[in-house]
């Protein structure tokens, strides 16, 4: 029976952290050499895990299915990070992060640990500085700002449209020192199949080599999950194709509770899909929206037109176009924020006016953006502001130079080039809010398990701001993990190191051995693929973008009935123990068909509607998101059940910093 | 669009290799890995055993993709990476040749999966700046100039992708060492340990077996990320000044 403690620490809310670090256990130099932590997962929240754990003298082992940490999902990031550094002198504050975040998550977060995450983030660029992250610079030297989505201040560091991969990197070399002084030992292509616990505590993980198929113990005082977000349930996302929720799932399985499932973030501006065979969609940034205007045309005819290629895009007259953003929320118009112009895209689309040959796909326009630019230029210049031709190539140079490199990676994709016809866009899964549940010391409902990253539920409630996911990755794995496990590591020191003799070990094995055996003899007719893509399009319908009681159920028993006959007839060519990533799939593809159904159970269970999650019953007259402050403000979080239904249980959100407002784009 | 696909087949490191043909139906819009994905599919559906090759992003950032195709390290387009390669790049009727990366320090494990393990060595050899965490003074007392700011991130857009390697007739992982090299010696924070580090990157790049660099810069050339050689020269300098300083004392 799973009981929720958040620990959060007594005092003002500007104190907690304080207090807490200096009145937290700690491990002595000499008792730390002792004890051994096993970090799954290399992203930036377990590389920089990791390393600092190895740098306070732990004994780390650190695991990656990736030939190597540096590959991890997090590389991926474009846009930036989140610090509340002030360096702008723009009034920014520790506290007006919390607040945005508190708020953008639209108060379903913890205040605590948010504050927290706003405390901390000022060390996290101090870091990557010293680590040689090369940050953007000013002309004097001094880092560089930019603003994000929805806030009024600049506050978000970055390196080019690479803050992702140099954060990373920055990361890696620092795993990379630690392992090179023999304090952490690094496992590549290394799978975690499951959590090994021993007198209720987590002790260690069944690990497949994925070369050689081996399936290996490995035994530690405690385990650290740093294994990513769950957005590969849809199948089609911004994620890497790797990414998966087994890691998490298997823990849950185990007894973790799993905080908010239904809580996902989708991404406004992905480039559509194009085919059948897609395997993946591709984010275009955000800042976009600030030149682009999103459009569909009004007439049915037209929208006929265009998807047999009869007619171009710019052939269809202004006032045959609906600019539907800009109609309907005329206060922020295409700046909306990322769920409220993802619905409206879905809105047009499921009306029949979305324009590629799939109709999922809307306009995103940057002709006048291109006009407006030229015409200043061409004044500035003392040119003639209305010969078109000029004003056309000077206004491209500017876009250009704004968004250059996006327009390339769009051509490069779709062959259209967007200087001269608009780009076509989606909405697409990107994030996910929901993970494993976390105390205050990052630790789950299962003594000595942690969980870091995108992997947990903690900071961002229903709705994730802009360049925070890297913000909080880092925080948790450089400067709040470290102190936080202590809470429990100070009471093992006299634990003897564990060894994988013990029969939990053999068990767990025998286990997975069980587990992967029988995926492989039902030797059906149908690919994992095929399972995956089918899997994520019931999500998607269903548990999508928006959501109802008559969806959810249907959704949930379409996905049962996919479950059975996937267990019936899945075909997994090769061998158990060589090389194989199909099994490697059919594992992953497995977990999220039970990760899925929770998320069906608590997309229906949460009767309002509120960030990422909208559900249709709970709209306002103009089919605004309508949250239920007196009745769901809660983490919802669930005890899985191998039989029956899922337990609900319920940690009470308190507010006391803030006061909870509704959010009105208007 | 119709294909003839060449396909190196290994079954595992020590196995002998050899090519075997497909014929696929493709479209112009899928990616090159899609075109793959594809073909496994098919190969599933008469239960054979698909073609291992190594992805994960496919947006041209993590550098798993490994390929060479046709000849060329990730394929025929300049600043691309195989993820990132388009089907309406090729022609009905033609024929690809693909086979995985070749050189004595990535030996290959499955197919077109190869094993670059030994880039990490190289990076656990010096490839960092020592501070450990908590250690940081304020991000901005450490000032750095536009400039030398731009040269840093130039080469650390490097993504281990391997395709020098592959590319080079030595197989000598200069390019991708020294924008390493390159990319911490430009700023102020990288200088304490330049001389240290770029001896033992060079040591460990000796040790993996990689070859030494006759300046062909065909790595330049196939580099999907647009790495420069000016940074094997860079590194060359640290080098030469490393050996002359430890003479020295
Ligand atoms: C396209 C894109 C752009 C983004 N841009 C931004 C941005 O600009 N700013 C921002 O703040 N956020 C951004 N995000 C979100 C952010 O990148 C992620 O939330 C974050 O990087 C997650 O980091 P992580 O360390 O928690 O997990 P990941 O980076 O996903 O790492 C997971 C790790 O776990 C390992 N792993 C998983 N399961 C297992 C297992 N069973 N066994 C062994 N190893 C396992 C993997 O190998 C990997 O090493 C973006 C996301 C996407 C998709
Ligand atoms: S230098 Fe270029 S080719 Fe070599 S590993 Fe780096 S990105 Fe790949
Ligand atoms: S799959 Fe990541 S670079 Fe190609």
């Amino acid at each position: 029976m799973i009981k929720l403690d958040a620990k959060i620490p007594e005092g003002s809310l500007a104190e907690k952290w304080t207090k807490y670090k200096s009145s937290v256990d700690l491990v002595a130099p000499n008792n730390k050499r002792k004890l051994e932590v096993i970090v799954v997962g290399t992203g930036l929240a377990g590389a920089s895990a990791a390393a600092s754990l190895a740098e306070l003298g732990y004994r780390v082992k650190a695991y990656t299915f990736h030939d190597s940490p540096r590959r991890a999902h997090s590389i991926a990031a474009q846009g930036g990070i989140n610090a509340a550094k002030n360096y702008q002198n723009d009034g920014d504050s520790v506290f007006r992060l919390f607040y945005d975040t508190v708020k953008g998550g639209d108060y379903r977060s913890r205040e605590a640990n948010v504050h927290r995450l706003a405390e901390v983030s000022a060390n996290i660029i101090d870091q990557c500085v010293a680590q040689g992250v090369p940050f953007a610079r000013e002309y004097g030297g001094t880092l560089a700002n930019r603003s994000f989505g929805g806030v009024q201040v600049s506050r978000t560091f970055y390196a080019r449209g690479q803050t992702g991969q140099q954060l990373l990197i920055g990361a890696y070399q620092a795993l990379s020192r630690q392992i090179s002084l023999g304090n952490v030992e690094m496992f590549n292509r290394h799978e975690m199949l499951d959590v090994v616990m021993v007198d209720g505590k987590a002790r260690g993980i069944i690990a497949r080599n994925l070369l050689t198929g081996e399936i290996e113990s490995h035994a530690a005082h405690c385990v650290v999950l740093a294994t990513g977000g769950y957005g590969n349930v849809y199948y089609l996302s911004t994620n890497a194709m790797n990414s998966n929720v087994s890691a998490a799932w298997r823990a849950s399985k185990k007894g973790a509770a799993m905080a908010n499932p239904c809580f996902c973030q989708i991404h406004p501006t992905c480039i559509p899909v194009s085919g059948t065979y897609q395997s993946k969609l591709t984010l275009m940034s955000e800042s976009l929206r600030n030149d682009g205007r999103v459009w569909v045309p009004l007439k049915k005819e037209d929208v006929e037109a265009i998807r047999k290629g009869a007619k171009k895009p710019t052939d269809i007259p202004e006032s045959d176009r609906d600019y539907y953003l800009e109609r309907k929320y005329p206060a922020f118009g295409n700046l909306v924020p990322r769920d409220v112009a993802s619905r409206a895209a879905k809105e047009v689309c499921d009306e029949g006016r979305g324009v590629n040959k799939t109709g999922l796909a809307v306009f995103l326009d940057f002709s006048e953006a291109i006009m407006r630019y030229g015409k200043a230029e061409a004044s500035s210049l003392g040119e003639n502001p209305e010969d078109e031709k000029l004003v056309r190539s000077l206004g491209t140079k500017a876009v250009e130079a704004k968004y250059g490199n996006l327009f390339e990676i769009y051509e490069k994709i779709t062959g259209d080039n967007p200087y001269r016809t608009p780009m076509r866009i989606y909405p697409a899964i990107h994030y996910t809010m929901g993970g494993l549940w976390v105390d205050y010391n990052l630790e789950t409902t299962l003594p000595g398990l942690f969980a870091i990253g995108e992997a947990n539920f903690s900071d961002h409630g229903a709705n994730r701001l802009g360049a925070s996911a890297l913000m909080q990755g880092l925080a948790d794995g450089y400067f709040v993990l470290p102190y936080t496990i202590g809470s429990f590591l100070s009471k093992e020191i006299k634990t003897e190191t564990i060894s994988t003799d013990l029969p939990e070990f053999k068990q767990a094995r025998e286990q997975v051995r069980e587990r992967l055996d029988s995926l492989m003899n039902i030797q059906g007719d149908r690919s994992v693929e095929s399972f995956h893509r089918e899997l994520g399009l019931i999500l998607w319908d269903y548990c999508g973008m928006s959501r109802n009681a008559d969806g959810l159920k249907k959704g949930r028993k379409l996905l049962k009935e996919l479950k059975e006959e996937f267990y019936k007839n899945v075909f997994i060519p090769g061998k158990t123990n060589e090389f194989n990533p199909e099994l490697e799939k059919a594992t992953r593809v497995a977990d999220f068909f039970e990760l899925g159904e929770l998320m069906m159970v608590d997309a229906l269970h949460r009767e309002e509607s509120c960030g990422g999650h909208f559900r249709e019953e709970h709209q306002t007259e103009d089919n605004e998101a309508r949250r239920d402050d007196e009745n769901f403000t809660y983490v919802a979080a669930w005890e899985w059940k191998n039989e029956g239904d899922p337990v609900l249980h319920k940690e009470p959100l308190k507010f006391k910093n803030v006061e909870l407002k509704t959010r009105s784009y208007k | 669009m119709n294909l003839k696909l060449k396909i190196w087949r290994q079954a595992g490191r020590k196995t002998k290799g050899q090519f075997q043909t497909y014929s696929l139906e493709a479209t112009p819009e899928m990616s090159f890995l899609e075109m793959l994905d594809v073909l496994n599919e098919k190969i599933i559906e008469d239960k054979g055993e698909p073609v291992a090759f190594e992805h994960d992003c496919r947006e041209g950032i993590c550098g798993s993709c490994s390929m060479v195709i046709n000849g060329q390290a990730h394929g025929p387009m300049g600043m691309t990476t195989t993820c990132q390669l388009h089907m309406r790049h090729f022609k009905d009727g033609d024929t690809i040749v693909i086979e995985p990366f070749r050189a004595r320090a990535f030996p290959v494990l499955k197919d077109l999966v190869v094993d670059r393990s030994s880039f990490d060595r190289i990076i656990q050899a010096g490839g960092y700046i020592s501070v450990n965490t908590g250690q940081a003074p304020d991000g901005n007392s450490i000032l750095v100039n536009q400039d030398d700011s731009k040269e840093a991130f130039d080469a650390a857009a490097c993504i281990g992708c391997g395709a020098c390697v592959a590319a080079c007739p030595n197989a000598s992982a200069m390019l991708f060492a020294s924008a390493k090299v390159a990319h911490l010696a430009f700023l102020p924070q990288g200088k304490v340990e330049r001389q240290k580090r770029v001896g033992r990157m060079v040591a460990q790049m000796d040790k993996e077996g990689f070859g030494n660099c006759s300046n062909t810069y065909a790595c330049e050339a196939e580099c999907p990320k647009g790495i420069s050689v000016d940074n094997i020269a860079k590194m060359n300098r640290e080098y030469f000044s490393s050996s002359v300083g430890s003479q020295k004392d």
